[in-house]
């Protein structure tokens, strides 16, 4: 027998969280893609987790998608930091403040 | 370390990824050094591969190790080092005092109430191999394929159209456009062409480093004046 799915579901919640905390605290933008990244890996584990009690690849085939969508964030992502880079020579969250009240 | 019905094996390998997968995730959130936080998010992917393996779902731990690992931590790195902010950072300045402080206490919540929540729900009752058997024989290559080009076909098509919008959206976020941009990116190659590498490799990289940063000066003054 292998480890319960209970202790997946744990593990996987607190690497969410994080993740999540991660997110919400940093101030460098690409320390926050991290942390998403993180975030997403959590829920591939879950997703595989039940793939593997339910005994049902569905769960695996979604880990797939879930795999493409971060790599297109990721490009997408790094390709706003470098451009918003060029323009205010600043990587950090606090750079991006033009629309402030 | 009997984790209920564990054998020792399949409990310690999973209290070692365990301890992997969030101290590099820690590592993550905790360090002020940029490269190191994408060191540890390595350590955390490699952790989550093994569980995979533990999991009886190879196939995408490997797919794990080499897209995750493989490229995009090396896409990451890869910006770093263009951007040149691989320097340290303070943790402890923080503009909005408030903030660190409601974004722990938030996350915690939010711990607390999923565990809280799925506590006596844990064991769900989903219906068994809906898709496909995942098969532990032989790793479950054979039922994942047939699930994702049967089942999953048209979310696979339409992720392909996904991935050309991000290189195409990314294309045109990184590209320079503007005539006159231009003229000076012209103008300083020129300029590296004539220095020309005269005592060996080395020389010529910190030549064309020196341009480089000239070109990022030039390129910011010329965004401002498009702004004013």
């Amino acid at each position: 027998m292998s480890v319960d799915l209970s202790y997946y579901l744990i593990l996987a919640a607190v690497l969410f969280t994080i993740g999540l905390i991660g997110l919400l605290v940093r101030r460098n933008v690409l320390v926050m893609l991290m942390c998403v990244e993180l975030m997403l890996n959590a829920s591939n584990l879950t997703f595989v987790a039940f793939a593997s009690k339910l005994k049902d690849v569905g769960g695996q085939a979604d880990v797939f998608f879930v795999l493409v969508v971060a790599a297109a964030e990721v490009v997408v992502g790094l390709a706003i930091i470098v451009s918003i880079y060029r323009k205010r020579l600043g990587a950090t969250a606090d750079d991006l403040s033009s629309l402030k009240g | 370390m009997m984790l209920l019905s564990a054998t020792y094996p399949d409990s310690i390998t999973f209290v070692l990824c365990a301890i992997v997968v969030v101290g590099g995730g820690l590592g993550v959130v905790l360090s002020n050094n940029p490269v190191r936080a994408a060191l540890n998010l390595v350590m955390t992917l490699f952790g989550v591969a093994v569980l995979f393996v533990e999991l009886s779902a190879d196939f995408l731990a490997v797919v794990q190790v080499i897209i995750y690992a493989g490229a995009i931590v090396v896409l990451f790195l890869f910006v770093i080092m263009l951007l040149g902010v691989d320097k340290q950072e303070k943790l402890g300045s923080e503009p909005l005092i408030l903030q660190r402080v409601i974004a722990i206490v938030v996350g915690l919540a939010f711990l607390g109430m999923i565990i809280g929540y799925g506590w006596g729900n844990f064991n769900s009752h989903g219906s068994y191999s809906v898709i496909g058997v995942a098969s532990g024989g032989d790793s479950g290559i054979v039922e994942l394929a047939k699930a994702t080009f049967s089942y999953y076909l048209l979310p696979f098509e339409v992720t392909s159209v996904l991935l050309i919008i991000a290189i195409i959206g990314a294309v045109v976020l990184i590209a320079r456009s503007g005539p006159g941009e231009d003229e000076v990116k012209e103008d300083i190659s020129a300029e590296i062409k004539t220095d020309g590498p005269k005592e060996g490799h080395e020389n010529d990289v910190s030549v064309s480093e020196d341009k480089v940063d000239e070109v990022r000066s030039v390129d910011f003054t010329v965004g401002e004046e498009q702004i004013v």
